[in-house]
């Protein structure tokens, strides 16, 4: 039972990346809505996120910035205290740039939706397929 | 369909679930991601920058092409949103309507006359035009001043704390979309145009890259920070903690200005009229 429980406390990080990976791959595959896809993508963006900063974790450490940095000089600084700051520094940029691009998926689901009239994939392709003259850009 | 992506999803969640028992436990000072770059990087960079938030020193010294980039890309969405729906989408309505509020008359104005937008004696009539709500609107004209002093404080108080450019351009972003939500567009436009933004935003860029650029000049390689140390005043140390808060302050400006503009174009579709 000893095993199990430390088993647990050692990989759970993982299977929680595992579960909303899976979330966000199953809803960019089977939903049908655009925007249900675009947030698929951001769970699973937000999974990987989770997946490195959990990487950067050290037990027994703390966050990843020098105490007493400037008067109390002299000291060593032991790379055993501080937790791994690089994957804070990656993950950092990709959040920004996640919102940003969220922002780019958007942006084309409106121009998707001002050509089609839908957001529903499948009535998209109808209407590609069949050759409707699309309802134009509407200006209003 | 459903069924088949629902069984293809299950079984690559089964596979990363068997691979995650290969992986290293949580909290492994021992693990391979710890122990190659990261200790030299933990070890050295009070002596190479003189920075204490390592986050800081990594993201805009040690990896300063990496974030050059990045602040590239988030500059690149912004233009992104604009082409697709500014440039391509729909069009302002023709004509614009204003009810000259001393003598009640309304006019029609055609697109390219006068638009007495600033006049205290008109006001604009439109269709989707919502009137705010006074409660929303008084608190978040109390709250917007702090989130955005605050936002200054994590901008220059990155070197100590947690914090730097990306935060706290975030925050400073989210203050002004906030005002632009709790009053409407057209007033937060007044403030900060859309031109402007843009203008922010590519010049928040250009402050990164004119800082290696500089350092360029200066005799060091691109990025290099201690090239910096021929001013007056500064050791190559130092040299190196001023050149990284002047980066910082160049992604806080492009990140500002890029969610605005964002914001801008996706809230009212392109037209920069009042939309949501």
């Amino acid at each position: 039972m000893e095993t199990v429980g430390a088993l647990i406390i050692a990989k759970y990080n993982y299977w929680a990346v595992v579960v909303l990976i899976v979330i966000g791959l199953y809803a960019m595959i089977a939903k049908k809505n655009l925007v249900k896809k675009i947030i698929g993508m951001n769970i699973f963006q937000t999974a990987i996120i989770l997946f490195y900063v959990s990487i950067g974790a050290k037990r027994g450490a703390t966050l990843p910035i020098i105490e007493h940095a400037h008067g109390h000089g002299g000291h060593a600084v032991q790379a055993a205290d501080y937790i791994n700051p690089l994957p804070h520094v990656l993950m950092l940029t990709a959040i920004v740039v996640s919102v940003a691009t969220l922002g780019v998926a958007l942006a084309l689901a409106m121009r998707i939706y001002f050509h089609y009239g839908t957001l529903e994939e499948d009535e998209i392709q109808k209407k590609i397929i069949g050759n409707e003259p699309a309802p134009g850009d509407g200006t209003g | 369909m459903k069924r088949l992506g629902l069984v293809a999803v299950i079984i690559f969640g089964a596979l990363l679930f068997s691979v995650s028992f290969e992986l290293p436990d949580l909290g492994d000072a021992q693990s391979p991601a710890s122990t190659h770059v990261s200790p030299y990087y933990i070890e050295h960079t009070l002596e190479d920058t003189s920075v204490p938030n390592i986050v800081t020193a990594i993201l805009a010294d040690y990896r300063g092409y990496d974030t050059l980039f990045e602040t590239a890309v988030i500059f690149s969405a912004g233009l992104a949103c604009f082409f697709l729906l500014r440039i391509t989408g729909r069009k302002a309505p023709k004509a614009r309507f204003y009810r000259h509020l001393p003598t009640g008359l309304t006019l029609r104005i055609e697109k390219g006359g006068r638009l007495p937008e600033e006049s205290r004696e008109f006001e604009r009539i439109d269709s989707v035009w919502v009137p705010s709500d006074v409660i929303i609107n008084m608190t978040c004209r109390l709250v917007v001043p702090f989130i955005q002093l605050f936002a200054l404080y994590v901008i220059a108080h990155g070197h100590h704390s947690p914090g730097g450019g990306f935060q706290g351009g975030v925050i400073f972003g989210a203050a002004l979309i906030l005002f632009a939500i709790s009053n409407n567009l057209r007033s937060s436009t007044r403030r900060l145009s859309e031109r402007s933004s843009a203008l922010l935003g590519s010049g928040g860029v250009l402050i990164y890259l004119g800082t290696g650029l500089l350092c360029i000049l200066l005799g060091a390689g691109f990025l290099n920070y201690s090239g910096l140390s021929v001013l007056p005043g500064l050791d190559p140390v130092s040299a190196r903690s001023h050149g990284i808060l002047i980066v910082e302050i160049g992604v806080g400006i492009a990140v500002t200005a890029v969610m605005v503009w964002i914001y801008y174009n996706l809230a009212s579709a392109g037209t920069q009229e009042e939309g949501l």
